[in-house]
């Protein structure tokens, strides 16, 4: 079975009125496919609403279907009995780095995960260890997390699901809040933590930059996946992506205005490199 | 009307062993009808620089002059300054609180003393400024999607009249089109009016697109301050401070390095698309 299946998901939250009555329902996720293979990379896009956050919420089961089915890592999310597993399967990253940080010193912040699990304490230094050492925080394992940057305690965050030892990561917005550098240095760690862990990655943003080394792109709309594909299958669709308030990478942006323009350059270029070489093979 | 920062400085936690120097001897005059750019890594000082300008912050040294008016001076009218100089903080419709978007835009003008028809008359002229429909007005400002609630908490500061709008990351957590939206809104409001605008922004792309003054701060300090384009030909200088230029000035030096004849100080997709059409039909 793949890490993540869900089967034509629904997901419903009933609307209230002043007075605490329902006055209709709201469907956040309508009937969504998905099927994520251990060690896959996918970014899920989408407009402010457009219900990306609620999908990413199913799978650590912070939310459950109310149609349909999730599997995660083989559990189904709404089995309560199976709710730690599912946890302990797909960890979760947050936008905010300052809501995620509890503890007063690095390496204590990032125990808290595995101590909760309740892994053994040597076992925990290691992971601890480990998982500083696979975002490039090891130098800062004792200090105070309030005086990083808000790119260095979203790298302490993950750790801290590092140390949890999931299959899966889920990024909601991860580099929403950050600077360019911490926005760069984010993107690298989940990069190399997937080189060295296979960790299976989901990673929801609002950069398009950020998803050009993706196995997969999904682009849902009205809880609905519109458009999906390669990254470059999906970025060849510039009005498409247009239509559901996207974008496209600056440099696919370029190229798209010179094919316009009468240039033979072809669709999705995602790389600086790839046109530059489209370009030097027209002169 | 100008702002005028003369010598400013700010230590945080002065005589302790938190000090730290947010702003070193800032000195800088922004104009009446100007569209200034502020970036800078995170820690930089520009949330520190920015609320000095309505003396949220008051300087431990040097002189801030509002229309040639000294704001530390003992009898300087401080709540008038606020109203002039309208400060939108990062995430604005965090700080909505009234039960309908009319009422809440209201807010600054009632506090301002004006009569509840004059509030009104100002809350509907800055939603419409914003660009927000009017068949929303009576809806709660909680219902909204993430952009139409950042247009509200706008309006909220533009219903004051402000000569001076400054938005610290107007755009940040929005999609791709809702941060075109916002910005283009903002740069249609500033060519309507003689607003001075103010914009922080972590998007080199967005400023090289919407401000004429680029002010780029580092360490507390103004390490440039001149057009887009001269800041961003200095893009080593700003990768060494965790800054970068806009992708599309990055295609151009590759594109000069394999030996076309092109200008490397482009900074927006246009100019880079007719610089690269000119050097094929010559």
């Amino acid at each position: 079975m793949d890490m993540i299946q869900a089967e034509k998901l629904i997901y419903e939250y009933a609307k209230h009125d002043e007075e605490g009555n329902i006055i209709g329902m709201n469907r956040a996720i309508d009937e969504v496919d998905l099927q994520v293979s251990q060690g896959e990379f996918v970014a899920i896009l989408g407009h402010n609403g457009s219900g990306k956050s609620t999908l990413a919420k199913q799978i650590n089961a912070i939310l459950v279907p109310t149609g349909g089915t999730m599997w995660v890592n083989g559990k189904d999310t709404k089995d309560s009995k199976e709710l730690w597993n599912v946890r302990q399967s797909a960890g979760m990253v947050f936008q905010n780095p300052d809501n995620q940080i509890i503890g007063t010193v690095v390496e204590e912040d990032v125990g808290f995960g595995p101590e909760n699990l309740g892994v053994p304490t040597e076992e925990i230094w290691k992971r601890v260890e480990d998982s500083l050492k696979a975002v490039g925080m090891i130098e800062y394992r004792t200090n105070s997390p309030n005086k990083l940057s808000g790119g260095q305690k979203q790298r302490v965050a993950i750790a801290g699901v590092v140390a949890m030892a999931p299959q899966c990561i889920v990024l909601d917005e991860p580099t929403a809040m950050l600077d360019p550098n911490g926005r760069k240095d984010v993107i690298h760690t989940i990069q190399e933590l997937r080189k060295r862990k296979q960790v299976t990655v989901i990673l929801i943003t609002h950069y398009m930059e950020e998803v050009v080394d993706a196995d997969q792109v999904y682009v849902m709309d009205s809880g609905r996946i519109v458009m999906s594909g390669t990254p470059r299958e999906v970025f060849s669709q510039v009005e498409e992506l247009k239509k559901y308030r996207m974008d496209v990478p600056q440099v696919t942006m370029l190229a798209e205005e010179l094919r316009k323009r009468g240039l033979k350059i072809p669709r999705g270029i995602l790389r600086t490199e790839e046109l530059v070489e489209a370009l030097c093979r027209l002169n | 009307m100008s702002i005028k920062l003369e010598h400013i400085n700010y230590i945080y936690n002065p005589d302790t062993v938190y000090e730290k120097q947010a702003l070193k001897d800032i000195n800088l005059t922004i104009e009446q009808g100007e569209f200034v750019g502020v970036i800078g890594h995170t820690g930089s000082g520009k949330s520190t620089l920015i609320q000095h300008l309505n003396g949220l912050m008051k300087a431990t040294s040097g002189t801030l002059f509002y229309d040639g008016k000294d704001i530390y001076a003992p009898e300087y009218n401080l709540k008038e300054l606020r109203t002039q100089v309208g400060l939108v903080f990062q995430y604005p419709e965090h700080q909505l609180f009234e039960i309908d978007v009319l009422t809440d835009v209201c807010f600054g003008p009632k506090n301002q003393g004006f009569s509840k028809d004059e509030c009104i008359r100002r809350a509907k002229e800055a939603l419409e400024l914003v660009g927000f429909p009017e068949k929303y007005y009576k809806q709660s400002p909680f219902e909204l999607s993430g952009g139409q609630k950042r247009r509200v908490a706008i309006a909220g500061v533009l219903a004051m009249r402000p000569k001076v709008l400054v938005l610290d990351e107007p755009t940040a957590g929005l999609d791709p089109k809702g941060r075109d939206e916002i910005l283009d809104q903002i740069a249609f409001l500033h060519k309507q009016t003689d607003l001075t605008v103010i914009l922080v922004s972590h998007s080199m792309e967005d400023v090289a697109k919407y401000v004429n003054r680029l002010i780029v701060m580092n360490e507390g300090e103004k390490l440039f301050d001149a057009t887009p384009r001269e800041v961003f030909s200095h893009y080593k200088e700003l990768e060494r401070i965790g800054l970068a230029a806009p992708q599309v000035t990055y295609i151009m030096h590759a594109l000069k390095e394999k030996g076309m004849d092109l200008p490397v100080d482009v900074t927006t997709i246009e100019e880079a698309a007719d610089a690269i059409m000119r050097s094929f039909h010559d």
